[in-house]
């Protein structure tokens, strides 16, 4: 077992290694630091001077991948692939426009996005798991019909609406919560509420969907028929022997989300001014605040390939048929 | 008579491509019996069929306002002709009147009045606040404000009535060639939904020509901040609804066929490499591969503005950039799922008798595996519209999105984002924008779920 994630954690490297390489050719290749430059101080008066300055507080006035001016090893690290790109896998992210620190902003905005995401998620899951079990209990009947038009119409709804009505309805009509903002500590509850009971509602639509088409693969299986065949209650086989095989694929398959969950959701984060990485990406993204937008690209991916492990891993775990390779 | 000149922007080159390939892909279907049957089977599908008849109306909208040209301005004799700056396309002439006869600023739905108070002088009353009549919205009515409710309600009724007998008429003609096979339109068996498709189509006459009628003398959905109409706004949001949802999957389609079927036909180091690079590309969350790679290319358009001669080149180019780099970030999920289905495939017997015969690999590819590919990536084109056409409002409002001189669902919805927060509420953008998006969705949603079925019948 350990073995096998050692040598998963292995694999990863050279995955983050064309991310790195990726992130860098699209920043600082695509685009010179000069063109980002005269971006930040804008297209028409700007001087060969204020251009210079500008790089050489930022760092970009080395060269990229090569310092041929330098010495020994440092021809490699006085370059600017080395001190903004190669650095990140060390956690040094460097510092944004405004001059703080990005790892230290990440670490202080990474509480309230999971307190966001978190309870989401986790309601979410349970939300649609037994909206899909109840269509698939009565699949083939007017419920079960119905259900799914609801589905395909919750998921033609824009993400948008569902937060911009439910602000309107809940905060500015009937004011039963701040429509926006965040508090410390306990007080959060307040302005947490909104954004989970939308982040639930507007995953239902799809996400039941999906698990429902789980529950009726698992219907027809010989397991269940044999579970029948015994005498079992519907409720039995259905509650017992099939809820609990269709989970297996279900709860495997959420499992690369959960590291995500530290990145937080842009719009919802944006929309209800909680000071998480969500809306730290967003403002970077207006800003055009490079640093931060590269620093993002990286820490997502590393977290998208810890999902990916987990998801191997718990694979492993639930299912003894699978061996560690 | 006013000269004008052809433009031909880089995305009407795709969309009018696009409606070729797709004759052409329709002409190879039909020599392909057991594609012509599923796609016979997705016509029989009434709800498939109803949602067709709904995305080819806005498909017609998007075509329209795919032909663009530039007038020609008024110029002494003998000088070499000049032409104007704007750019329009064939929809904005049939909408000319939409387009031109703007507000002050908003204004409700079917309203005579704008929607806030100003000064003004009346001559004889000296200066008083009042609600300013509309230049445009009502403006037949003259004094009679008041019947502006019966007067709209009775051009509506007349304009449905005339709808009633235009699909009279084609229902007329559908039934008479129907009947020379001997197959009825309603009630009884049938091979093809012509029910389905004449009640939407009754639906759509009895929404659409009430509102082109009307539009002419109000604002049906009323007038946004700077006063433009919001119908304009939603006709024009359509095509680029549609080019997202459409070009993007042409960018990314040959790319996840091609680097598939390769990984999954010749495995190896090839299926190695492949799965490298869309294991990187992956793993980095897609909004921000989107917003990294948009800002780089909001960089280079704006270091280069002497490639574009007018400002809808430009916003052209973006659009087409974006659906470039959509396509870029979202061909992995096809192409594993290709992958995937050609390991098996190259294992089955019928291939490996073609190669034991010495066919090469590039024919059995083509001949062998492509067409057995079909379903999959007939099911995945159809899926994806959807999400993409939502995607881009999204986008447009994290402000990576279309260039927001460009109309689309997504800029309507974040110039209003503020709008509820007014006193009084002004409603009516987002929920135009939103039901529109919703309709065409929806729609996109349902005929991708027939489609699935008919090709795919494993899935409930």
């Amino acid at each position: 077992m350990l073995a096998y994630i050692v040598r998963r954690l292995l694999y990863a490297i050279p995955i983050l290694i064309g991310v790195n390489l990726l992130t860098f050719a699209l920043f600082f290749v695509v685009n010179t630091p000069d063109d980002m430059a005269r971006m930040q101080l804008g297209v028409k008066r700007v001087t060969p001077e204020a251009i210079e300055k500008w790089k050489v507080e930022r760092g970009y006035d080395k060269p990229l991948l090569i310092n041929s001016a330098a010495k020994g090893l440092s021809t490699v690290t006085e370059t600017i692939f080395f001190e903004k790109s190669a650095r990140m896998f060390v956690g040094d992210f460097g510092r944004a426009e405004d001059g703080r620190d990005v790892a230290r902003e990440i670490a202080v905005r990474m509480g309230p996005s999971l307190a966001i995401a978190l309870p989401t998620f986790i309601l979410g899951l349970l939300v649609s798991i037994t909206f899909a079990l109840l269509l698939a209990f009565f699949r083939a009947t007017a419920f079960d019909f119905w259900g799914v038009v609801l589905c395909v119409a919750a998921m033609s709804i824009s993400g948008l609406f569902y937060i911009i009505g439910g602000q309107y309805l809940i905060s500015k009509i009937w004011r039963l919560v701040p429509i926006s903002g965040f508090g410390d500590g306990l007080d959060a509850w307040r302005f947490l509420i909104l954004p989970v009971l939308i982040g639930v509602i507007s995953g239902i639509g799809s996400s039941a969907r999906w698990y429902r088409t789980i529950f009726l693969e698992e219907v027809n299986k010989d397991y269940v028929r044999t579970a029948r065949a015994k005498g079992l209650p519907e409720t039995v086989v259905f509650f017992r022997h099939i809820l609990r095989n269709a989970l297996i694929p279900i709860l495997t398959g959420v499992v690369v989300v959960i590291p995500l969950l530290f990145m937080g959701s842009l719009l919802t984060e944006s929309f209800f001014g909680i000071p998480g990485l969500g809306s730290y990406t967003i403002d970077a993204i207006n800003a055009q605040d490079f640093a931060v937008v590269r620093s993002m690209v990286f820490i997502g991916s590393v977290l998208y390939i810890i999902g990916l492990i987990l998801t191997d891993i718990s694979y492993t775990l639930v299912d003894p048929r699978i061996r560690f390779e | 008579m006013m000269g004008f000149e052809i433009v031909i922007l880089w995305s009407d080159v795709l969309i009018w491509l696009l409606v070729l390939a797709g004759i052409g892909v329709g002409v190879l279907i039909a020599k392909n019996p057991p594609l012509l049957a599923a796609w016979r089977r997705v016509g029989a599908n009434r709800v498939g069929m109803a949602s067709a008849t709904i995305l080819l109306a806005f498909i017609v909208i998007g075509l329209l306002d795919s032909m663009h040209y530039r007038l020609q301005l008024e110029g002494k004799p003998g000088q070499k002709a000049s032409y104007a700056i704007e750019v329009l396309s064939v929809l904005d002439a049939i909408a000319m009147p939409l387009r031109t006869r703007n507000e002050k600023t908003y204004s409700a739905p079917f309203a005579t009045r704008l929607y806030a108070k100003e000064t003004m002088d009346v001559p004889g009353q000296g200066t008083i606040r009042d609600y300013p009549r509309l230049k445009h919205g009502g403006k037949h009515l003259g004094e009679n404000e008041g019947d502006a409710a019966a007067d709209a309600g009775f051009a509506a009724f007349k304009a449905m009535v005339l709808a009633l007998l235009g699909w009279l008429g084609i229902y007329g003609v559908i039934a008479a060639v129907n009947r020379k096979k001997g197959r009825k339109i309603f009630f009884g068996e049938r091979t093809f939904a012509w029910d389905a498709v004449l009640v939407t189509l009754l639906l759509i006459l009895l929404i659409a020509v009430p509102l082109f009628t009307l539009s002419s003398q109000y604002h049906v959905f009323g007038t946004d901040k700077v006063g433009q109409d919001v119908l304009y706004q939603i006709l024009k949001s359509v095509r680029t609804g549609l080019i997202i949802g459409l070009v993007t999957t042409l960018v990314m389609l040959p790319m996840a066929v091609l680097l598939g079927i390769i990984a999954g036909y010749f495995r190896g180091w090839v299926d190695d490499l492949i799965q490298y690079i869309y294991t990187v590309l992956n793993s980095i969350p897609g909004v921000l591969l989107i917003a990294a790679a948009v800002l780089m290319m909001q960089v280079v358009i704006d270091t280069h503005p002497q490639w574009f001669s007018t400002a809808a080149e430009r916003a052209d180019l973006r659009l087409l950039a974006l659906c470039f780099i959509l396509g870029i970030t979202s061909w992995t999920g096809l192409c594993r799922l290709l992958r995937g289905e050609t390991l098996k495939l190259r294992e089955l017997e019928y291939i490996q008798a073609a190669q034991a015969f010495g066919v090469s690999n590039g024919r059995i590819i083509v001949r062998h595996i492509l067409p057995n590919l079909m379903h999959i990536v007939i099911i995945a084109l159809v899926m994806d519209f959807s999400g993409l056409v939502l995607a881009e409002a999204v986008l447009s409002y994290v402000g990576i999105g279309v260039d927001p001189s460009m109309t689309s669902f997504g800029t309507m919805i974040n110039n209003a984002r503020m709008e509820l927060g007014r006193e009084p509420v002004v409603w009516w953008s987002l929920a135009a924008a939103f039901s529109a998006m919703f309709i065409l969705v929806l729609a996109a949603n349902l005929f991708a779920d027939a489609v699935r079925d008919a090709f795919d019948p494993r899935v409930a």
